[in-house]
């Protein structure tokens, strides 16, 4: 059973960075606009002023 | 902002970017625009290539979701300037007033509770991990193992997630109340007290996982409901930020300079241009013309003004510019002064209970009853306190109302998105369940089933060549009669007979010459005859005896569709009005409404709808104007057109965002659905306790048990509240 000393460390880190990428996003505002996100990938213009 | 974060750091950066954006304001203005029209990836470029193509602006963000523009540009930049600059472009904007939407573009709570449920998701998904090796039957120094590990993760996670439970059950505790956070908050505290006493004592017992699980379904339940709330908040304040209030003030030299409505005192002098909105109760000091008081009074006939008569805010001027004397402004004047009625009005309606309120009611003491006296009973009978305290803690998390936080939200969220998409903004949280219970609905009549603009009704009585006159004189005037009978007789392929001297006369008419003839076409007394009864303006050369020429109110597009709606319902249909008796009488023939009543003071619409509540009926009133706004306060629920008043919105519960009235009895059958949806979700949530708690009281609820119970009864809940999405 001692491989549980590794599997579950390892569990909670890949959950975690699951969470800390989600929390990011969040941070970031990335969820302000996203029909607008969605749309901008299609333009063919390199989008020189990105939200900051 | 109040997180827990394991690095400072992470906080303090967008704190200080936050900063930094409010200092930097007032050196760079920013200008928030309205985009109504834009829709794709072509339209974000070209609006902001439009924007930035212009020196003076240094940034400007397209939001598509929102369909704004927030626009950084140099001191001095007008969103005017900006308006005309995509209009130019070809797109449509409008200003939109910043102050009035200042809170609605950072969700913080929002954001907050998605962090919270977030964090909540995480450990529950691990804790649930773990707690499946137990199910399977793990023992011994293993089981202990997993248990210590699930209390590692859920003892902060509950600190953190479950914190919204804990501040509102203690504030609630405070002032001696009981609400729906106090079991939860009680639960959650005494699931994981329990659990982290039995892992001390290596037991088999561990709620540890049901504890989060509660909290992420509450917390969604919570974060449904927030964001049903923010969309209608957001798109409200919208509709008035809109209406960017301005006003022109004389200055002493004789100039115009141009303010905000809100920086007018009593006595300024106050330009008010035809077609503009009367800012303040005033006197009239100079010019002469008609003013529209249709949203005050209901009236669809235009009113003369002249010097020393006294105008009230909130009507609108119509032939020849004015100038006020103020003699009231903000808070003072007439329009503000209907606030008082309105409050006097929304008193009797705080008094409903909604559904989830009166659940909660019965909910609270019973739980605490139930798990006092399970624990008693068990105590008593075993004298051990950790098996009574262990079957107490079992019996709050069974009964804890996962499935019935979720019960109200979910369906008020799948009703309200499916509404919205319909044009119809729900304000208030309670309108739906309002609206379901409605067997009597009152229009009013100018604005609401009629969309204020006239139309001639008796062209073909009038001689060809009179036809032609009347097209040459109306054209020289912007009055809204003129503009109708211009239009109208255009339409007709009639061509402008030609006449010489053509002047506008304000507050009377129009008047020309051909072939030394007089011809005036305005008012009834100006060109010699007495007025009807019906809206008319009068054509006279001055020989013949004067021609009427009368005018009825458009109705709006499915007015007739939603009378006839409400009454295939079972509905009993009013049509309240402060216009005339013609015209109200000919509109309600039209529409097949029997119980109609004329020249309806404000206060009269409110005493007969308090009369109708007063017969037990349930009153939905639709209205949009001033008038209206008491009444609209005093009934069981109402809607108003977007195009109303701010006045009127505000006291409105639900607003109609388009310019039909068609979806209306749509809307009466989805909330009337979605009522249905919410006690079958308090039926579903009853059921599954009647079912657990037994077990738990009996001390034969293991935590597999508790879980099971849990996550089915949530699912099923919100799965039957989003039967409402599908459904036409």
């Amino acid at each position: 059973m001692t491989i549980l000393a590794y599997l579950i460390p390892i569990s909670l880190i890949l959950g975690g960075l699951g969470l800390a990428a989600f929390l990011y996003t969040l941070r970031t505002r990335q969820y302000d606009d996203p029909e607008g996100d969605a749309q901008r990938i299609l333009r063919d213009d390199f989008d020189d002023r990105p939200r900051g | 902002m109040t997180q827990v974060s394991a690095c400072p750091a992470c906080l303090a950066a967008p704190a200080a970017q936050e900063i930094a954006r409010t200092a930097a304001a007032p050196t760079e203005a920013d200008l928030l625009l309205s985009l109504p029209g834009i829709h794709c990836a072509a339209c974000i470029a070209g609006v902001e290539r439009a924007l930035l193509a212009d020196p003076r602006i240094s940034a400007a963000r397209v939001n598509l979701t929102l369909k704004r523009a927030t626009v950084s540009a140099a001191p001095g930049t007008t969103t005017d300037d900006l308006v005309s600059l995509l209009g130019s472009a070809g797109f449509e904007a409008h200003a939109l007033d910043r102050e009035a939407l200042r809170g609605s573009d950072s969700d913080r709570a929002g954001r907050d509770l998605l962090m919270r449920l977030a964090v909540a998701g995480f450990a529950m998904m691990n804790i649930m991990l773990l707690s499946v090796a137990v199910w399977s039957g793990a023992e011994g120094a293993t089981r202990d193992l997993f248990h210590w590990v699930s209390a590692a993760i859920a003892l902060p996670t509950a600190a953190f997630s479950a914190q919204p439970f804990f501040v509102s059950a203690a504030r609630a505790l405070r002032a001696g109340r009981m609400n729906m956070d106090v079991p939860i908050a009680l639960a959650i505290l005494l699931a994981l007290g329990t659990s982290v006493w039995e892992t001390a004592q290596s037991g088999a017992h561990a709620y540890f996982d049901a504890a989060i699980t509660l909290t992420f379904f509450l917390l969604a339940g919570r974060y449904l409901d927030h964001r049903t709330r923010a969309i209608a908040r957001s798109a409200a304040q919208e509709l008035t930020a809109l209406e960017v209030p301005r006003a022109w003030r004389l200055t002493p030299t004789g100039a115009d300079e141009e303010v905000a409505v809100a920086a007018l005192r009593v006595g300024d002098l106050v330009r008010v241009r035809p077609g503009g909105r009367v800012p303040v109760d005033g006197v009239v000091t100079e010019g002469r013309s008609e003013r529209d008081r249709a949203l005050l009074t209901g009236e669809t006939l235009p009113v003369p003004a002249g010097p020393g008569d006294s105008i009230s805010a909130g009507e609108v001027n119509l032939t020849g510019p004015l100038v006020l004397r103020a003699t009231a402004v903000g808070r003072d004047s007439s329009l503000h002064r209907l606030a008082d009625l309105v409050a006097i009005a929304e008193s009797g309606r705080s008094r409903y209970t909604s559904l989830a309120d009166r659940a909660a009611r019965l909910y609270a003491p019973g739980v605490h009853i139930l798990a006092a006296l399970s624990f008693l009973g068990w105590y008593l009978a075993t004298w051990d306190l950790r098996t009574a305290t262990g079957i107490a803690a079992a019996v709050l998390i069974i009964t804890c109302p996962c499935a019935l936080g979720l019960a109200v939200p979910a369906v008020t969220t799948a009703a309200s998105g499916r509404l919205y998409r319909r044009g119809l903004l729900i304000k208030d949280a309670t309108a739906l369940e309002r609206l379901a219970e409605v067997d009597t609905v009152v229009f009013d009549k100018t604005g609401t089933l009629t969309d204020g603009a006239l139309h001639p009704t008796n062209l073909d009585d009038l001689p060809t060549n009179d036809q032609r006159l009347a097209l040459a004189l109306a054209e020289g005037s912007s009055h809204p009669l003129a503009r109708a009978l211009a239009a109208a007789l255009r339409n007709r392929g009639v061509t402008p007979a030609t006449v010489t001297d053509l002047r506008e006369i304000p507050g009377e008419g129009t008047e020309a010459r051909v072939n030394d003839v007089t011809l005036r076409l305005g008012r009834a007394a100006w060109v010699g005859t007495a007025p009807g009864t019906a809206t008319a303006t009068w054509l006279s050369d001055g020989q013949q005896p004067p021609r009427a020429i009368t005018f009825a109110d458009t109705v709006r597009t499915g007015a007739d569709a939603a009378v006839r709606g409400f009454r295939d319902a079972g509905l009993h249909v009013v049509l309240l009005s402060g216009d005339a008796a013609t015209p109200v009488a000919q509109l309600a023939q039209r529409l097949g409404i029997s119980d109609w009543q004329a020249e309806a003071r404000p206060e009269a619409k409110a005493a007969r709808i308090s009369a109708l509540a007063a017969e037990g009926r349930k009153v939905l009133m639709v209205g949009d104007g001033l008038n209206d706004t008491v009444a609209l306060s005093a009934a069981h629920v109402s809607i108003s057109p977007a195009t109303a008043l701010d006045a009127a919105r505000a006291a409105s519960d639900i607003v109609l965002l388009g310019q039909s009235l068609a979806p209306l009895p749509a809307a009466l059958a989805t909330a009337r659905l979605a009522t249905r949806r919410i006690r079958q979700n308090f039926r579903i949530a009853s059921w599954y306790n009647v079912i657990a708690v037994p077990l738990a009281v009996a001390g034969l609820c293991s935590p597999l048990i508790a879980a099971l119970a849990m996550s089915t009864s949530s699912i099923t809940v919100s799965l039957n509240a989003l039967r409402l999405k599908g459904k036409a």
